[in-house]
């Protein structure tokens, strides 16, 4: 593969999106506001579980401004059902979720109607009085409530289990048997979520005159959701459209279809008035994708001296009331990536999804990884102790090494073909974390008690996929002004890709990073799109620009061709300018200005193999074992991203992962009560990381090997900083409290989740 | 999150504002900062039907320093109480507590008498008014009347302020020299609300503690003076031995309620190692804390 | 719905909205004068992403009333100081040359509390911006490049405050 040479890639230019972000001249989607547009709220269950009996609408119609309300009885009696859209496990098709609740209510947030009026206040006044009867049912609190099936969700399925399968490399049993050592354990992830700072929102507009329907807001998956979207408005796609406007943020919940995604199209075409519903902070936390939560049960089987023979691995995975657009992906990935970067003669996986009465849930960046990454390190790291091997000699044993790769690690995954680490050195990378970090001056400062607090130290090294395929287009098209402008696939939800793709496309096309005019994600820009999850934007968004580049230096070869009279194989493409053999030159503004019909090109980059970039993380804490506060004196990131287009911008991702990791280890939580109650649906309550929290991060990029499978040699980023956190941060808090045996098991680790470990051990 | 409807009317004095809350009674609420009430009329937690804007009442802004001790208007601001002169001299616990309050953008508009009102457990001021024994400065339609700090916090949100009562001021008694003092809180993030709270006062005669004022937050549905805390202490030099002893009053005479952040038996064993890290800053001793 | 009239002064111009009592100072702003760059992100004071400048000091528009705003100056981010022509000002140039901002919804919160924090102590540490900006939310760059680029634009606002 012909690696395109660096100019402007490898450079941390500064954003072109900066300039209106700073300014306050971005367009997010509650800055669109069509004349003449009514304001939605949508009605909730309060109640995890029950019977609708009756929705009274009379008293919110009353009230001056308030226009409609919709509930499933307006839609009709076959109410659509939002498809899966990625990782089909079976049995999944039987528990998707409605658009709108109907007959029975299964989480606390769950749309049961939605309100027009003239003001988002006024809905919300006429939200107070819609009088709702629900018929309480038992809920279904966690999956062990599940598991019972006594108070099942969905009565025709008669069981809230909704998958469950077993996969296997190798031969666990034996090695088991072989094994000097072996040791079970128990860990637990918990409930949270991603908390991008701008809330979801939907303009809907229906031109009846034309039959179309322009829907502003969309992100991550577009074309996906037109699709759906078009099935249950019963409209062909064409007559569709999901624009893109700024995005706050993604981190994989953001963009996948929602109820309200339906709804509020649905509610523009009844009621012929463009709707508009802003999500606010309360509804979000209750009704945005919920994540992570995972129990598993790992055992380890290991040699005397440390070498891993096998794990054995069950996944039970709480996936909330509905199995959500994103399928299997947070249980199947949480059991696959069990394996991580090291040499496994066996490894069998258990994975059961269950259905509560909670919000459903969906991918939250690194999905399952996080989670996966915390059980085994956390095991490998007791093993070591009890094996009396260091913990840095422990992975150093069992890392795949350079020789190793391509590496296979079967299929673990019911949904997927055979997996192979493609290209990396991990043993490489682990060390230069190491090195890095200053591991062995810190390490010696390892469960000293100074000052009131425990000192620890951890390094963990990690493998991430990323690039997931099958395809992403970009279509460009050259302006009389020599301007290209080009149309991506790609999804942007902040990830500076407006700055990538321009540095990409000048280096393809010889031209300067001005030239160019990135748009993204609308339906409008391109044929078909794949979108912006797992790390695949630069991967494949950026290999489409390659792709399509050529088609465009071939399609101004042949306009200039044209008007020179010539031959298009004489015609040299470069710097800017078409020049035929006799000398005679165009500008490409020239050639377009010139040319009979508009040149636009649109090619298609197509790639099934993922990436696979890896690292690893290494922390320094220091525990208060009095009042159980961890302070992280100092966490490394280090990851090989195969080839980093804009440097800068993959820096800053790496250290907003990893503060939102830290996050997830400390602070994100979703509570609920044995009611299926949501306790802290707001920010006061549902604490992220602030300025002062996590001041002493840093991060490493490296460049060592490019990604073999796309022409950019790039390997997804954007995820890497955040896999690894609760995995190293555990381990250094165990390192820490080694002379007390904590061993902790169970995120988040909070101040007094920690204290209490600490007290049960002095006692114990 | 938007608020339900009520009507809104600016109050030139403190007369027209009670004259206002008696029309009204328990449909009118006052808002000044708005730091607190905004927050909850977001939630619909309250529904008030009348908004009376007290911003505009000039005289409530004023911070005294004489020999009647520190006396702060109902609209002093935290970051008023930050920018005073004299006030990190004369109060300089009042100062060190505030430190602890929210944020930078909270701190420019929440005010005194705002968070006297609202009264959540967890809050510093509403503690610093009870460890200094403040005189709480209330006008009503049956006129002014001044009530101590610990007969005003009657429970969680709950205070003794009548509806057609606001507060005015709030006296803190003269600071006196030589006094040793700490104000020591432990919070999940920087500004947020304490899940304990030591802040703390002793006078020293000839090395012995005189009348200890000791009191704790976010442990109970109001702040507490520590009493039996303060009997251990009083007359006694506050030493290692003193402090332990301290301590164990203190965990002994508190019944923390867990909440989703924090469960009781935590709280308690938090305030007993505040308690200790407050008391060896005041007393300037090196806590050896070892394992 | 019975309205009030407020009248107050924005990035320098003199301005009157007619919202009902109970319509938040940052709504006003944002739907009634279409100044959509302030962002609204919880409506409950938790997570500063709607600051404006009040008077001179940083406030959290979503927990003040349109009606209290009433005679008062108010800068947003609209209205922070520019370079030459059109060019960013050195506090957003600063932004910009840090990478401080990935989806840019948290930012204009920031800009215009760093702005208000600088304007008063164009000497503020490292620990004195982080303490500051501990009330501004982000979730996309871990804060690490955000502190950077307000140390680094503190030389303007010190040349600015000698000149005063």
């Amino acid at each position: 593969m012909t690696i395109v040479p660096n100019t402007l890639i490898g450079q941390g230019l500064e954003r072109t999106e900066d300039l209106r972000f700073l300014t306050g001249t971005g367009t997010f989607v509650d800055d669109y506001e069509p004349a003449g547009t009514l304001h939605a709220a949508v009605l909730r269950s309060s109640v995890a579980h029950g019977r609708i009996i009756e929705l009274n609408k009379d008293a919110a119609l009353k009230i001056p401004g308030v226009h409609a309300v919709l509930a499933a009885s307006d839609i009709g009696t076959d109410i659509p059902t939002i498809p899966l859209r990625l990782a089909p496990l079976s049995g999944f098709e039987k528990y998707l979720q409605p658009v709108i609740a109907h007959g029975k209510v299964r989480y606390v947030g769950e749309p049961v109607a939605i309100v027009l009026a003239d003001s988002r206040a006024l809905a919300e006044d006429a939200l107070e009085v819609l009088d709702l009867t629900i018929q309480p049912l038992e809920a279904v609190p966690d999956w062990t409530a599940a598991e019972r099936d006594a108070a099942i969700l969905f009565e025709q399925n008669g069981t809230n289990v909704a998958t469950r399968y077993k996969a296997n490399i190798g031969d666990v049993d034996a090695q088991f048997r072989a094994a000097d050592y072996t040791r079970k354990e128990k860990f637990r992830t918990h409930r949270h979520t991603a908390l991008p700072m701008e809330t979801r929102g939907v303009v809907a507009e229906w031109d009846a005159a034309a039959g179309h329907l322009k829907v502003s807001g969309a992100t991550k998956v577009n074309f996906f959701n037109r699709r759906a979207l078009a099935k249950m408005l019963d409209l062909p796609e064409s007559a569709i459209d999901l624009l893109e406007l700024d995005v706050g943020g993604g981190f994989g919940v953001r963009g996948e279809f929602y109820p309200e995604d339906f709804l509020i199209p649905f509610a523009a075409r009844k009621v012929g008035r463009p709707v508009k519903w802003i999500e606010d902070r309360r509804e979000h936390l209750l009704a945005i994708n919920h994540s992570r939560e995972i129990d598993c049960e790992l055992e380890i089987a290991c040699r005397r001296d440390g070498t891993m023979m096998a794990l054995r691995g069950k996944i039970h995975g709480d996936m909330g009331a509905y199995i959500r657009t994103n399928g299997g992906v947070v249980p199947a990935k949480a059991a696959q990536f069990l394996h991580g970067p090291y040499r496994l003669p066996a490894i069998e996986v258990e994975v059961a999804a269950y259905m509560t009465t909670k919000t459903p849930v969906g991918t939250y960046r690194a999905p399952g990884r996080f989670e996966a990454n915390f059980f085994r390190e956390r095991l490998m790291d007791m093993a070591a102790r009890d094996l009396g091997v260091d913990p840095v000699t422990f992975r150093r044993k069992n890392l795949i090494t350079e020789a190793e790769l391509p590496y296979s690690i079967g299929q673990l995954v019911p949904y997927e073909t055979e997996t192979q680490y493609d290209s990396g050195d991990y043993v490489g990378a682990f060390e230069r974390c190491l090195a890095e970090f200053g591991y062995e001056e810190k390490e010696a400062l390892a469960g000293k008690h100074m000052e009131g607090r425990y000192h620890g130290v951890a390094a963990v090294p990690f493998v991430e996929s990323g690039g997931a395929g099958p395809r992403e287009n970009a279509r460009m098209t050259l302006g009389p002004d020599g301007m290209v402008t080009i149309g991506m696939g790609s999804s942007a939800l902040g990830q500076g890709l407006e700055t990538v793709f321009a540095q990409i496309a000048g280096d393809a096309l010889s031209l300067p990073f001005e030239r160019f005019r990135i748009l993204h994600g609308s339906t409008t820009l391109v044929e078909e799109g794949f979108g912006t999850y797992h790390s695949r934007a630069v991967v494949m968004g950026g290999s489409a620009i390659l792709e399509t580049a050529k088609k465009l230096r071939q399609a101004i070869r042949e306009a200039a061709a044209i008007q020179f009279g010539c031959g298009a194989e004489t015609v040299t493409v470069a710097d800017g300018r078409a020049t035929a053999s006799d000398g005679r030159s165009l500008s490409f503004g020239a050639v377009a200005a010139e040319a009979d019909s508009v040149i636009m090109v649109e090619a298609t980059f197509s790639n099934a193999k993922r990436t696979y970039s890896y690292g690893a993380h290494a922390a320094h804490v220091a525990v208060d074992d009095r009042t159980g506060h961890v302070e992280v004196l100092d966490y490394l990131a280090v990851e090989d991203v195969g080839r980093a287009i804009n440097p800068a911008i993959v820096h800053g991702q790496a250290l907003g992962a990893l503060v939102q990791g830290l996050g997830g280890v400390f602070l994100d939580h979703l509570i609920y009560d044995e009611d299926a109650q949501l306790l802290n649906a707001s920010l006061a309550d549902y604490l992220v990381p602030t300025a002062t929290d996590f001041p002493n991060v840093r991060g490493v990029t490296l460049e060592l090997r490019p990604s073999p499978s796309n022409p950019l040699g790039a390997k997804g980023a954007g995820e890497g900083g955040i896999v690894a956190v609760a995995a190293t941060i555990a381990n250094a808090i165990a390192n820490a409290l080694s002379s007390l045996g904590v061993e902790p098991k169970v995120l988040p680790l909070t101040p007094p989740v920690l204290w209490r470990l600490i007290q049960e051990a002095r006692q114990g | 999150m938007k608020p339900p409807p009520f009507d809104y009317v600016r109050a030139g004095s403190v007369e027209e504002a009670i004259v206002l809350l008696a029309e009204r009674g328990d449909e009118a609420k006052i808002i000044a900062g708005g730091q607190s009430l905004m927050p909850m009329l977001a939630f619909r937690m309250a529904a008030p039907k009348l908004l009376v804007d007290i911003g505009p009442i000039a005289t409530l802004r004023r911070i005294s320093v004489d020999d009647r001790g520190v006396t702060l208007g109902a609209l002093v601001r935290w970051c008023d109480i930050e920018r005073h002169a004299e006030l990190s001299h004369a109060h300089p616990l009042l100062v060190e507590a505030i430190k602890h309050v929210a944020h930078y953008q909270i701190r420019n508009r929440g005010t005194v008498g705002g968070s006297l009102a609202h009264a959540d457990p967890a809050a510093e001021f509403p503690g610093i008014a009870v460890a200094c024994e403040a005189e709480i400065e209330i006008a009503g339609s049956n006129g002014p009347r001044t009530i101590m700090a610990n007969e005003f916090f009657l429970d969680s949100l709950t205070t003794a302020l009548a509806p057609d009562e606001l507060i005015v001021s709030v006296r803190l008694p003269p600071w006196k020299l030589g006094r040793r003092w700490a104000f020591v809180e432990f919070a999940r993030r920087r500004g947020d609300f304490a899940l304990a709270g030591v802040a703390l006062f002793y006078d020293l005669d000839q090395g012995r503690a005189v009348e200890p004022h000791i009191a704790a937050i976010a442990v109970g549905a109001t702040p507490v003076r520590l009493a039996l805390v303060e009997q251990t202490l009083a007359g006694k030099a506050v030493d290692l031995t003193t402090i332990r002893e301290a301590v164990a009053a203190a965990t002994a005479s508190i019944d923390p309620p867990g909440d989703i952040h924090a469960p009781g038996d935590y709280r308690r064993a938090l305030l007993g190692v505040l308690l200790e890290r407050a008391l060896a800053q005041a007393a300037g001793l090196k806590l050896a804390e070892s394992a | 719905m019975a309205t009030r009239t407020t009248r107050f002064t924005v990035n320098g111009k003199q301005v009157q909205v007619d919202v009902e009592p109970r319509t938040s100072l940052a709504d006003a702003l944002r739907r009634n004068l279409k100044l959509t760059g302030t962002h609204i992100g919880c409506e409950h004071g938790a997570c500063g992403t709607c600051t404006i400048i009040v008077d001179g000091a940083a406030i959290r528009s979503c927990l003040m009333l349109a009606a209290q705003a009433d005679g008062t100056q108010i800068t947003t981010v609209e209205g922070l100081p520019r370079g030459r022509g059109e060019a960013l000002g050195p506090l957003a140039a600063s932004f910009r040359k840090h990478h401080a901002l990935q989806c840019g919804f948290c930012t204009a919160g920031i800009l215009t509390t760093a702005h208000a924090l600088l304007s008063e102590e164009p000497d503020a540490d490292a620990d004195r911006i982080r303490e500051v900006l501990s009330g501004n939310l982000c979730r996309c760059t871990g804060y690490v490049s955000i502190i950077d680029a307000v140390l680094d634009a503190r030389p303007a606002y010190q040349t600015q405050k000698a000149a005063e």
